[in-house]
């Protein structure tokens, strides 16, 4: 055990720091779910690629700079430092290229990773249907072969950035005649392809982040089949979802969140006649710390060889939770001014963004799998309990 | 950077795991109960012969040399079992004090002779500090290292008093102490005193947090042979979701404490003098850990969690005892609160491991 970083490291950090001390945009970008806000972030994912800083986990040959979990963590902490955009790409960048880096075709590779680090192609997720929620074997939205294509017809919801983006990637059932999660095939469908409709979901702040893709007669070509036909299923539940899992929601943010979390207590912790407001800002402070070094050391097992353990099972929960507490303390600090939804820059300096922050974290505990499914899964699958 | 064990390491902790689990059954606490020592003495003895009273004594001092971070994970071993003699502390705290007094030539006529008896396996050192009202297993020791004020003070057992105080736990055997703070037992004073004292907290604080990481466990592990095994309604009532919850919330609250545990260790060894932080970070999120899993793991085993002869008491009582000793949470959530507002809080996501992560860039500018 060795807590320090290398001197490669420390230069790396130094390198990141400086590019990002260059490029982060001083204006808050306006949110990616309007149509003005995407293409800024759009924009954002084109610099971060020009500067070789889009993904540093990737090989090189994508644009990435290879590097390490370690490496990764320390960019991620960097770039929360820096209050860099959020991004408009994570389903691309941390969902689907991993998997086509692991799956796909060279030909495949060729075509989807350049577009997708350049921000060219911003991709969605469709998952979920209407009755394949929690239980995602349910799928039901058809894709039958028909020569060198597949005709998709059916409809998927909950497909976060599909308002706006290029394509989707999702999981179809290629088998007719099969159930559950056999039978099942991960397609990558263009969103302007002819016979896809895509009706916006307002989220809990009014923006459409969200929406319902109906598919009708919709043609692709067999290319845009990732891994075997049928195998949609395992290429899901990969390894490599493990560490997709740990990407997923860097420690850096939440970090960050508690860092500006204790300024505003410095600030307002006075004024706020609630006994239980310090032990709050204590936990939770505590937790992003505790969150971070767990994904270290992970991080560190994984680096030196070995498998990760009953920690990936349990992340979501922890962050999800922390994220819901972090923000309640900060809306508990704000008092009744916490329902202003700020508008202009001197109300943000006021307010910062902890309203939107408060409301997303109501979504944390749901998606990726509701925490009572990782509940069952740790439950199941870490301590062993059984399943009926 | 690199937060793994290493193999070595993690081989150990297995043999001793697996010694521990065949020696310290709940039978074999149970029958410690019956005794008037409370002791098993070829135990102790098995103990001794793996080396473990010598494990972080310098080998110039005719110990084996290994650190913090080599015995964290024994540590934890101990707690899964409850092993109810006090090794830990005796490894991890009193014995430390005991070298450190050594090592900056303080301490008195006794104390070389005190240090070679433990490394000998014939003397017994009880630790006596200011955050704990009572010391553990104070009636088997043959030398007690108390405070008073700054001072630390080398004590025989002739010259202390004892006042035995009955503990929930019947593996732990309290007594309240008193002696008479003379010159000539004095070992540290002033500063220093005050800065061996603050050290010895926070070590003992983080031998509790390790033992609650391994408590907790043990407790999971029970809890989900107990609900895999008891039926109701036709099936086991482990299959049912309200029951999983219970115990996922625990697997969730250790698994988190686990690494802060380990950092913390680290600190302890690498910079003691500066570890309030991590400590107190270890010891609460560990004590908060096993309190839910002392409630949760009670709640799942039904009335039969509520009985003298259901076994898990041993792990529940000990988790209520060791999670308030060595400083409880207000005590260790108040260092933490007072660090977040000091103006020289390193906080933000490039400080996880101090300022050791960006002496470079200071340099650069």
């Amino acid at each position: 055990m060795d807590l320090v970083y290398t001197q490669a490291q420390q230069t790396f950090r130094a390198e990141a720091r400086k590019w990002l001390t260059a490029h982060v945009p001083s204006e808050r970008l306006p949110s990616f779910d309007t149509a003005e806000g995407f293409e800024a972030h759009r924009q954002w994912e084109r610099t971060l690629a020009k500067g070789n800083w889009g993904m540093v986990t990737w090989p090189t040959e994508f644009g990435g700079r290879g590097c390490n979990l370690i490496e990764w963590l320390i960019f991620e902490e960097e770039y929360y430092r820096a209050g860099a955009p959020l991004r408009v790409n994570q389903n691309g960048i941390f969902l689907l290229g991993p998997t086509l880096m692991e799956y796909g075709t060279p030909e495949q590779k060729a075509r989807f990773i350049p577009a997708m680090a350049s921000g060219d192609e911003i991709w969605a997720q469709g998952w979920s249907e209407p009755n394949a929620g929690s239980d995602m074997a349910a799928i039901r939205c058809r894709a039958d072969r028909d020569g060198d294509e597949f005709v998709i017809n059916g409809q998927k919801i909950w497909s976060t950035r599909a308002v706006y983006a290029d394509w989707v990637f999702g999981l179809f059932r290629t088998d007719p005649d099969s159930s559950r999660h056999h039978g099942l095939s991960k397609l990558l469908v263009p969103l302007n392809s002819e016979g896809v409709t895509v009706r916006p979901i307002e989220q809990l702040n009014g923006l459409p982040g969200f929406a319902e893709i109906f598919f009708d007669d919709v043609r692709v070509p067999a290319f845009n089949l990732l891994g075997g036909e049928g195998e949609g299923w395992r290429i899901a539940m990969a390894t490599a979802g493990f560490e997709r899992g740990l990407m997923l929601r860097s420690p850096a943010r939440f970090q960050q969140a508690c860092k500006r979390l204790v300024q505003l207590y410095r600030e307002n912790g006075s004024d706020v006649i609630n006994p239980q407001i310090e032990s709050a800002v204590v936990r939770c402070y505590m937790d992003a710390e505790a969150y971070a070094l767990s994904t270290y050391q992970t991080a560190s097992k994984l680096c030196s060889g070995g498998t990760i353990g009953a920690e990936a099972s349990c992340n979501k929960i922890f962050w999800s939770e922390m994220d819901l507490l972090i923000h309640e303390t900060a809306m508990d600090l704000l008092g009744a001014r916490a329902e202003i939804e700020p508008q202009t820059a001197a109300e943000f300096a006021e307010l910062g963004a902890w309203l939107d922050g408060f409301m997303f974290a109501q979504s944390g505990p749901i998606y990726a799998g509701t925490n009572e499914i990782q509940r069952n899964i740790i439950a199941e699958r870490v301590l062993g309990m059984p399943r009926k | 950077m690199n937060f793994t064990f290493t193999q070595d390491q993690l081989d150990f902790q297995d043999a001793i795991a697996s010694m521990l689990r065949s020696e310290v059954t709940a039978d074999t606490v149970r029958s410690r109960w019956a005794t008037t020592a409370g002791v098993d003495e070829r135990f102790l003895s098995q103990v001794h012969e793996l080396g473990l009273n010598s494990m972080l004594v310098p080998e110039a001092l005719g110990g084996l040399g290994l650190g913090v971070t080599d015995f964290i994970l024994l540590a934890e071993a101990c707690g899964e079992v409850a092993l109810p003699e006090p090794i830990v502390e005796s490894v991890m705290v009193s014995t430390p004090l005991l070298v450190d007094i050594l090592d900056q030539g303080l301490g008195n006529a006794d104390i070389q002779k005190v240090v070679d008896g433990v490394l000998a396996g014939d003397l017994r050192v009880s630790l006596g500090h200011a955050i704990n009202p009572c010391i553990n297993y104070a009636d088997s020791a043959d030398w007690f290292l108390v405070s008073e004020g700054d001072g630390i003070y080398l004590v025989p057992k002739e010259a202390i008093s004892f006042k035995a105080r009955k503990s929930v736990d019947p593996s732990r055997r309290l007594f309240s102490v008193s002696f008479d703070p003379r010159d000539h037992v004095r070992v540290a004073d002033g500063d220093v005193g005050a800065r061996l004292q603050r050290s010895t907290l926070n070590r003992g604080a983080l031998a509790n947090a390790a033992q609650l990481v391994g408590l907790s466990r043990g407790m999971l592990d029970q809890s989900v042979r107990y609900t895999t095994d008891r039926e109701q309604f036709g099936r086991a009532i482990g299959a049912n979701q309200a029951v999983k919850h219970l115990l996922a919330d625990v697997a969730v609250q250790v698994e988190y404490a686990k690494p802060v545990v380990y950092r913390a260790a680290y600190t302890v060894g690498v910079s003691p003098n500066r570890a309030d932080f991590a400590v107190s970070h270890a010891k609460s999120a560990a004590a908060r850990a096993a309190l839910m899993a002392s409630r949760h793991c009670t709640q799942v085993h039904g009335a039969m969690g509520y009985t003298w002869e259901c076994d898990l008491q041993i792990w529940t009582k000990r988790a209520w005892a060791l999670a308030r000793e060595w400083g409880d949470e207000g005590f260790h959530n108040n260092r933490i609160h007072e660090w977040l507002l000091r103006k020289d809080a390193l906080l933000g996501p490039e400080f996880t491991f101090g300022r050791g992560s960006i002496t470079d860039l200071e340099k650069a500018g």
